[in-house]
């Protein structure tokens, strides 16, 4: 009975939606408002309806419901609590209902809290997002209804993959789509905006914590992701330029464009046609990353059970969403007036060099994910493009990018004096070439590009405090002079310290761990002792232990340096029974200089396994927890930035503001 | 000119839209390898024997004319999983008495010597392919690769990777056995 309501929950959902398409946009070509207003019930009634659909998925989860295909296909009954939830969203058919739940809470999210936004264009942008949901409401009823059932139920389920019986599974979904789809609201503003044919401050201020919401759940989505590979999957690395990897990279670094340009927008009334352009593209290649990973499109390590049909669907639905909205960009964008002027080197000149490079890098890495595709297409022949491309391509354009990011917030609007500039930054300048110099001597060489990548780091963050320090005048006045301005200082100007900062702390992470790293992969026997990078581990054997719904081979390791005991490490190698499969659980110990980070694969041969023989990865990755400490900053910067009080407060005026900055504030 | 532009990604948008259309085709499988090889016959090649190893070399006349169907193995001492696929080939040639043929891929000579030193030489021929120039013909991907190879020089198998664990040991196993060189009966 409950299933049935859930599918009736979505089936009504789906009729709301149909109405939110087109009432409050016929209310607000007509300037009625109560047409207008309607979109508040009803994107709320669909947040409520498409919540008791979820609701219900998730119970017949929680029950072992196993008349229910979905539960049968993805989940067992002996299975941890917490992964029966989890399994709610493990599937192609119970994500998508977690997609249009995230859809519908943006929208009802806007209802509630967009009381500033002026009602046309809250009423238009409703309208758009009501499309949306339109769209993939009934791709879901039509083609993946997650409620389907089964007669005779079967005694008990399939399992769920034990690779994604991870607590990393239970939340790294629900925050990237939380990014994904959170980028639905930007761009049903930015067609809301065609729509209307005006955008000015007052819609980028509107969009702008919406923008963040999403940029900071995406990140934080990536990021667990990685961390989930590095910790879970023991692949002993944290990015692999996946396919699947990289949909979800490229609308984060457009969308990082978008927060970037819409600044311009908001505070010069300039880049209009790009950020609209932006906010459109961002969204698509979220769509786009829908459609790869569950058409299969590309070979991937992550993969949905696939399906054509289902591909068809959505490519009709990305068809219709992208290309319409960008015949409609090509229809109204040139008629966007231009809007404040700059010098070539001003902070609008340094935005848009962020943006072109951001641009192009989003590029590169789209051309690299797609080429197999394209090559195939064209040539018949099949290849495929791994890491080598993308760190040839991506990290030398990201180098000018990071040395950019340090300049950039010293300089002014409109007219930056570039010898004054200099003049603040030639301390930290130096002092970050005298870091890396010593750095080098210390590391004793090493790879130029890692040293040079570690200059720029350096200098990224020395930067970035100092244009923080500048600001509240540290040093120069009292300390409690400074305390009292930085309390004064808006939340987004702390933000973007925050956030720059944190992506200089993440690319020491970056550098340590690719450049740095060491790997063993051996052969041991009880007794066998190996030497990596200043640890002495002893291997003690391999014993058979038993899990709730596994059993599992489990090593055990003693780690010493200079002879002291540091700690044991028992790396896993687990079977499940049920879902007959294995999975390797690494063993590390974690530090702020490194990770040492242990993993069993099975048994060289048969004979070998008599013998106690096993195969054995240590690596040593240094630095790599700073990857996740810099993540944190970049995520708590961007917290920072929306709590700023100008998203809050008061209506913004619609009219262009003449702006009367002249300092470089936010 | 800013109506083009303004056009321009859609135009992209529509490019790519055609290629995903292509790409949903659904006799198409990204994941398939193609081995143009199957049933075909074997590439010529000629490679020395490896220097410091008292094993002959290998050539595209030693594949034909062999009693049975002969195991192509191709193999490299910087491989770790051929080292763990090393004693499965070691009992291929003892237990079943398979003629097993190598590759040493892109090794240094002194390398693949010590190797086989220390693990033994099951390898009745191996060919040094120092340059990759014989892998290339092959169409390999990767280190290790094994190829079964009928009496008449047609391949007859293919396997990309280790054959190493009860499943792959069994796919190769069956593989052997359909192309007739060992008897259901040893399975």
């Amino acid at each position: 009975m409950i299933p049935e309501i859930g599918h009736f929950a979505l089936a009504l959902a789906l009729a709301l939606a149909i109405i939110q398409s087109i009432i409050p946009l016929l209310g607000a070509n007509k300037g009625r408002l109560l047409w207008m207003q309607s979109a508040r019930a009803t994107s709320i009634g669909q947040l409520a309806l498409v919540t008791v659909a979820f609701a219900a998925l998730m119970r017949s989860f929680v029950i072992s419901d196993f008349t229910v295909v979905n539960v049968v296909e993805n989940s067992h009954s002996l299975k941890p609590m917490l992964y029966k939830i989890a399994g709610t969203w493990g599937s192609h058919e119970g994500s998508l209902l977690l997609w249009v739940l995230i859809l519908t809470l943006f929208g009802a999210g806007v209802s509630v809290f967009g009381s500033n936004i002026a009602e046309a264009l809250k009423a238009r942008t409703l309208a758009v997002q009501a499309w949306i949901s339109t769209g993939f409401l009934s791709f879901m009823l039509l083609t993946s209804n997650p409620f389907d059932r089964m007669f005779p139920p079967p005694e008990d389920g399939n399992d769920l993959n034990p690779l994604l019986q991870d607590v990393g599974l239970a939340l790294h979904p629900p925050f990237l789509y939380l990014g994904y789809v959170g980028f639905s609201i930007v761009f049903s503003f930015a067609v809301a905006a065609l729509l209307e044919g005006r955008v000015d401050a007052a819609w980028a201020r509107w969009v702008r914590p919406w923008t963040l919401a999403a940029w900071m759940c995406l990140t934080a989505g990536i990021v667990l992701g990685s961390w989930w590979a590095y910790y879970e999957l023991g692949w002993g690395g944290w990015w692999f330029w996946d396919p699947v990897e990289n949909v979800s990279f490229m609308p984060w670094l457009l969308g990082t464009a978008l927060l970037h340009s819409a600044i311009v927008t908001e505070k010069r009334d300039a880049f209009k046609s790009w950020t609209i352009l932006l906010a459109i593209l961002t969204f698509s290649l979220s769509l786009l990353g829908t459609f790869v990973v569950r058409s299969g499109l590309l070979t991937s390590v992550h993969a949905f059970a696939v399906d054509p049909e289902r591909g068809l669907y959505i490519l009709f639905l990305l068809a219709l969403s992208i290309g319409g909205s960008l015949a409609l960009y090509a229809w109204r964008a040139p008629m966007m007036e231009a809007g404040g002027v700059f010098k070539p080197i001003s902070r609008e000149a340094g935005l848009l060099v962020n943006n072109l490079i951001l641009g192009v890098a989003t590029g590169t890495v789209l051309f690299g994910t797609l080429y197999p595709l394209f090559l195939e297409a064209v040539a018949d022949d099949k290849i495929s493009v791994g890491a080598p491309f993308f760190n040839a391509t991506f990290v030398p354009m990201m180098l000018p990018l990071v040395l950019l990011m340090g300049v950039g917030p010293f300089l002014s609007w409109k007219r930056a004096d570039l010898p004054g500039v200099w003049q603040r930054v030639r301390f930290v300048a130096i002092l970050s070439i005298v870091a890396t110099l010593v750095n080098w001597y210390l590391q004793e060489g090493g790879p130029l590009l890692a040293h040079l990548s570690i200059l720029l780091a350096i200098w990224l963050f020395l930067a970035t405090l100092r244009e923080w320090a500048m600001r509240i005048r540290l040093f120069d006045v009292p300390l409690s002079d400074s305390w009292h301005r930085a309390r004064n200082l808006p939340r987004a100007a702390h933000g973007m310290t925050m956030a720059h900062a944190g992506l200089a702390v993440a690319m020491f992470g970056f550098i340590g761990s690719s450049a740095w790293k060491v790997e063993e992969v051996v052969f041991v026997a009880p007794g066998t002792t190996i030497e990596i990078a200043g640890f002495e581990v002893d291997f003690d054997g391999v014993e058979r232990v038993r899990g709730p719904n596994y059993f599992a081979d489990r090593g055990t390791l003693s780690v010493m340096k200079g002879g002291n005991p540091v700690t044991t490490l028992y790396p896993e190698r687990r079977y499940y029974p049920i879902a007959e499969s294995s999975t390797t659980e690494s063993a590390i110990r974690s530090t702020l200089a490194g990770d040492l980070y242990a993993s069993i694969a099975e048994p060289a041969s048969e004979d070998a396994e008599l013998s106690g023989a096993w195969t054995l990865r240590i690596l040593y990755e240094p630095l790599v927890n700073f990857i996740w400490l810099g993540s944190a900053m970049l995520i708590l910067g961007g917290g920072l930035s929306m709590s700023d009080r100008r998203l809050r407060i008061g209506a913004p005026k619609r009219k262009s503001v003449p702006a009367t900055t002249t300092a470089p504030a936010e | 000119m800013g109506r083009i532009l303004a056009l321009t990604p859609l135009l992209i948008a529509v490019v790519f839209g055609g290629f995903f259309l292509w790409g949903l085709n659904p006799e198409r499988d990204p994941n398939e390898v193609p081995s143009v090889l199957i049933s075909q016959p074997a590439p010529e090649f000629a490679l020395e024997p490896v220097a410091g190893v008292d094993t002959p070399g290998l050539a595209r006349s030693d594949l034909t004319g062999n009693a049975t169907p002969v195991v192509m193995n191709v193999f490299a001492s910087w491989c770790v999983p051929c080292r763990a696929e090393h004693a499965v080939l070691t009992s291929l040639v003892q237990r079943d008495d398979i003629t097993l043929f190598g590759i040493n891929y892109k090794d240094k000579p002194e390398d693949a010597a010590r190797w086989l030193a220390e693990l033994g030489n099951p390898y009745a021929r191996i060919g040094s392919d120092q340059s990759g120039r014989a892998g290339i013909e092959w169409g390999i991907s990767g280190v290790p690769e094994t190829f079964i190879i009928g009496p008449d020089g047609t391949v007859l198998y293919r396997y990309v990777g280790p054959v190493v664990g009860e499943d792959a040991v069994g796919k190769f196993r069956e593989a052997l056995v359909q192309s007739g060189a060992i008897s259901r009966e040893d399975l």
